[in-house]
């Protein structure tokens, strides 16, 4: 199971600044029950892309400043970002084959 | 050659999920189309003040999550993901094949529990701005509008229930309703008129959102004098009902308002296919009347597999 977590501190390095490959964060908060149906369907996929994609999570509440950044005003959303650049992105919970066609997509373009 | 399921719900709502209780505990062999955001509305919720059996209330995705584990418990498989559209209209009985995705499933029967989604406002700028200050989900949205000042659209309890909360986070939260009167309960509206942070606006409907990259203002219109004006706002919160979900059933014959027309107790109008829940209920709509038709169409259910 993918537990990786991204915070305001780590986000440049960790999520911008990642040039191998891309990187889909998913923007959550423990209080928010859509982020709990979508959550391990993301960890899933994680390990199902493991070594092609990196997937992590923010957590909104501890950091408002990456959130407020990326103009996050509804969760889950799922922002994928290729060399530091936000490639695609999706708001509310979606299916399993939803995402991996996601996933796909983004590793094809 | 696919399994052969008894019983294929589709739909895990109060509904869905008590229905696989039963049907599992009458060792029925029951597969749930839970669906991509399974649980149903009650994931959109906080307190559930009104579910018998807990006194102090409940959290809604907690009370799914124990319903859930229940019907597993007992032997109910899940798909969460969505059941792609199937037509049904040359079908006279069973059994039914439906897919999800690249899978399918035969079930000698079939439960439409699909209850029904937030309504729209239908207005522009309403898809663009969705997610942007736009919500149908206060509880999973309200913390993002923290010293901002917001509207709620809406005149029933859900509308109370979400201004209410909203109060938690907003500055000042308006109330904006077509009518001059209300069809949420007593309780409720005056729990949201005695909030001091709640001002009502009544008769009076959006009928645009604008925004660069997030909500800025609405264009609001008084529905008596027909004059518009402007309200510069940072997030609307849309509390105007539900729309049955049952686009993916073709065939299944509907009522008044586009829910599934129950033919005696939770019949369709197609042999093996049944109903339950907010998707039929076009009056009722409560978490405990769902989970109550759900155990209606089960033993509806077993009574028909018993005598096929």
């Amino acid at each position: 199971m993918s537990d990786k977590t991204f915070t305001d501190a780590d986000f440049q390095q960790e999520v911008l600044e990642e040039k191998s490959m891309p990187v889909l964060v998913d923007f959550w908060a423990p209080w928010c029950g859509p982020c709990k149906i979508v959550g391990p369907v993301v960890e899933k996929l994680a390990e199902e892309f493991k070594g092609k994609v990196k997937v992590g999570k923010l957590n909104v509440d501890e950091n408002p400043q990456i959130s407020g950044q990326f103009g996050i005003m509804s969760i889950p959303t799922l922002l994928f970002f290729k060399n530091g650049q936000v490639v695609k992105s999706t708001i509310g919970a979606q299916g399993e084959e939803a995402l991996r066609g996601m996933f796909t997509e983004v590793l094809s373009a | 050659m696919e399994t052969m399921y008894d019983v294929i719900i589709v739909g895990s709502g109060p509904s869905g999920l008590t229905a696989a209780i039963y049907t599992t505990r009458a060792s029925l062999k029951t597969l749930v189309i839970a669906g991509a955001k399974w649980g149903g509305q009650l994931q959109l919720t906080t307190d559930v003040e009104n579910f018998p059996g807990f006194p102090d209330g409940i959290q809604g995705p907690d009370l799914m999550q124990a319903m859930r584990k229940q019907a597993e418990r007992f032997g109910a498989e899940f798909i969460d993901d969505n059941m792609t559209a199937t037509d049904f209209t040359t079908q006279t009985k069973g059994p039914f094949t439906v897919a999800v995705g690249s899978k399918t499933f035969q079930g000698k029967v079939i439960l439409i529990a699909t209850g029904a989604d937030a309504k729209t406002l239908g207005v522009t700028g309403e898809a663009a701005l969705t997610g942007k200050g736009i919500s149908y989900c206060a509880t999973c949205d309200g913390a993002f509008f923290r010293n901002k000042n917001i509207i709620v659209v809406g005149g029933g309890d859900s509308a109370m229930e979400e201004a209410n909360f909203l109060t938690l986070f907003a500055s000042s939260v308006t109330l904006v309703h077509r009518r001059d009167e209300f069809k949420a309960s007593q309780i409720m509206l005056e729990r949201a008129q005695k909030n001091p942070k709640i001002k009502f606006l009544m008769n009076s409907q959006i009928t645009e959102v604008t925004g660069q990259n997030h909500v800025e203002a609405v264009k609001i219109q008084n529905t008596t004098t027909k004059e518009t004006t402007e309200m510069p706002i940072d997030g609307v919160f849309v509390a105007i009902g539900h729309t049955p979900n049952t686009a993916i059933f073709k065939g299944v014959e509907l009522k008044e308002g586009g829910y599934v027309n129950a033919m005696h107790t939770t019949h369709t109008n197609i042999e093996g296919i049944f109903v339950s829940g907010d998707v039929t209920d076009n009056h009722y709509q409560q978490a405990i009347t769902a989970a109550g038709w759900g155990c209606m169409a089960a033993l509806d259910i077993e009574k028909y597999l018993r005598e096929e």
